[in-house]
């Protein structure tokens, strides 16, 4: 396996931040109550940790070992200072909608943690690959979490997409009497159906983990038949 | 770097100090260096972000007070007003006079419910010369999403008569200050069942906020732009 297959895989599956590594948790947790929502922040977080974690693997043999983690987070701030800027100033629209978001961005630890574990120790372009996949792997669960607790608590997928595409429209997915269930909305909701998923990819994991033993016990017992 | 009162002949690793002082000129430089992009980067976007801002707030009044009813320009004719506790505000907020022809034609007034049901409901209110309320919108809230949050209109199920228009075209002429309330209050504004706090908290302010429009009319309308002071105390 080539290392850009390998890093997008560890990013999206193996060492996924939002199942499995479980950081970035408070972001995930709070805003992932809608698909609109959990998507603008799973895309900000993409773009700002595919740059935080460039911008650092260029930089990298000037940064003093000792000195690495203020420096780290000087670079994360200053970038997403900038992005926040630039947004404001050039794409207005998408930036009411996201830019509650930005600022929330530095808190995240999963940003820090992959420019320490990766971007500090490898080149640039692998760097880049590693932090928009990890961006993306953490964007995949916050808009599936997204998507189950918006259909339970409202009965309806991507409410609030008329702040970003003014055409389009919320789907009713349940009859529009839907009491709602509140507890799904609430971040106590977030915490249940997060940890549903965690156990659905856990039993995932633990089935073809399963199914390749049991192969390899086949095997040499087919070779010796 | 070796310390010479030791004397010892083999190289010795550098001082603490030496490393200390290097890391810390590194970390000045990374400092300068970013603090100049972030620097540049402002000065680049302040001009159109400034741009993007106004015109917000001018889509933001729009959706209060329609242009027809004013030729005037608001956030030119607009006086600042010092914390009203009428208003909610506890940070100087804005008003915004229009006028049609040069006469008096509404008051917009930015107020604050601060007894929503996760903190502070911020509000847009536009009241018309002749005492009624043109529209009324939630600028900032935090009510729970699906329940409380149909204070704001892009939020309510019923897009053909969102709850907040309720208020459109209302005056105490219409309805006495003490009926200006939610109806499980006894008054005349419905809530939704089972989340009467966030109506009840933005339906307050808005009668708070109308009696201070009412009542300081001539006041808000006659003070020169430039001046702001002691608007306390004369209501009520």
């Amino acid at each position: 396996m080539g290392i850009y297959r390998e890093i997008t895989w560890n990013s999206l599956w193996k060492q996924n931040p939002g199942l499995v590594q479980l950081l970035g948790m408070c972001p995930l947790l709070a805003m992932s109550n809608s698909i609109v929502n959990a998507a603008g922040l799973g895309l900000a977080t993409v773009f700002v940790m595919g740059m935080s974690n460039y911008a650092v693997a260029l930089l990298r043999s000037f940064i003093p070992y000792e000195i690495r983690i203020p420096v780290f987070i000087l670079i994360i701030a200053a970038l997403v200072t900038v992005v926040d800027f630039a947004m404001n100033a050039w794409l207005h629209d998408l930036y009411l909608v996201l830019g509650i978001f930005i600022p929330l961005i530095v808190t995240n630890c999963i940003v820090l943690a992959r420019v320490e574990a990766f971007a500090a120790k490898n080149a640039a372009v692998a760097s880049l690959l590693d932090g928009a996949m990890m961006g993306l792997g953490l964007t995949m669960v916050l808009v599936t979490l997204g998507a189950i607790r918006e259909f339970i608590g409202q009965g309806t997928l991507f409410s609030g997409i008329d702040m970003i595409f003014p055409a389009a429209k919320p789907l009713q997915v349940m009859s529009a009497d839907y009491p709602g269930f509140l507890v799904a909305i609430l971040p106590p909701g977030a915490f249940f159906v997060l940890g549903l998923l965690i156990a659905g990819r856990n039993w995932i994991e633990a089935r073809a983990a399963r199914r390749a033993a049991a192969k390899r016990g086949a095997q040499p017992a087919a070779a010796t038949a | 770097m070796s310390d010479e009162n030791l004397g010892a002949p083999a190289p010795r690793p550098p001082s603490v100090i030496r490393i200390s002082s290097s890391t810390a000129v590194v970390l000045l430089l990374f400092t300068l260096a970013f603090t100049a992009l972030m620097a540049a980067t402002y000065q680049f976007t302040k001009d159109k972000i400034e741009a993007n801002a106004l015109e917000a707030k001018m889509e933001l009044i729009g959706t209060v007070l329609p242009p027809s009813l004013y030729d005037n320009d608001l956030l030119k004719d607009s006086i600042e007003l010092p914390p009203t506790p009428a208003l909610g505000t506890d940070a100087p907020s804005h008003v915004y006079r229009a006028r049609k022809d040069g006469e008096p034609a509404a008051l917009v007034l930015e107020a604050v419910a601060p007894d929503g049901y996760s903190g502070r409901i911020e509000l847009l209110i536009a009241v018309k010369a002749d005492g009624r309320i043109a529209a009324v919108r939630v600028t900032s809230h935090h009510e729970t999403p699906g329940l409380g949050d149909y204070i704001d209109p892009k939020k309510d199920k019923n897009k053909a008569k969102p709850w907040i228009t309720q208020f459109d075209n209302v005056g105490f002429d219409e309805v006495k200050p003490e009926e200006f309330r939610v109806r499980k209050d006894g008054g005349k504004f419905d809530a939704h069942a089972g989340a009467t706090i966030s109506a009840r908290a933005v339906t307050n302010a808005v009668r708070r906020a109308l009696k201070f429009a009412v009542d300081n009319r001539e006041r808000l309308f006659d003070e020169h732009h430039e001046q702001h002071e002691e608007h306390e105390g004369k209501e009520h």
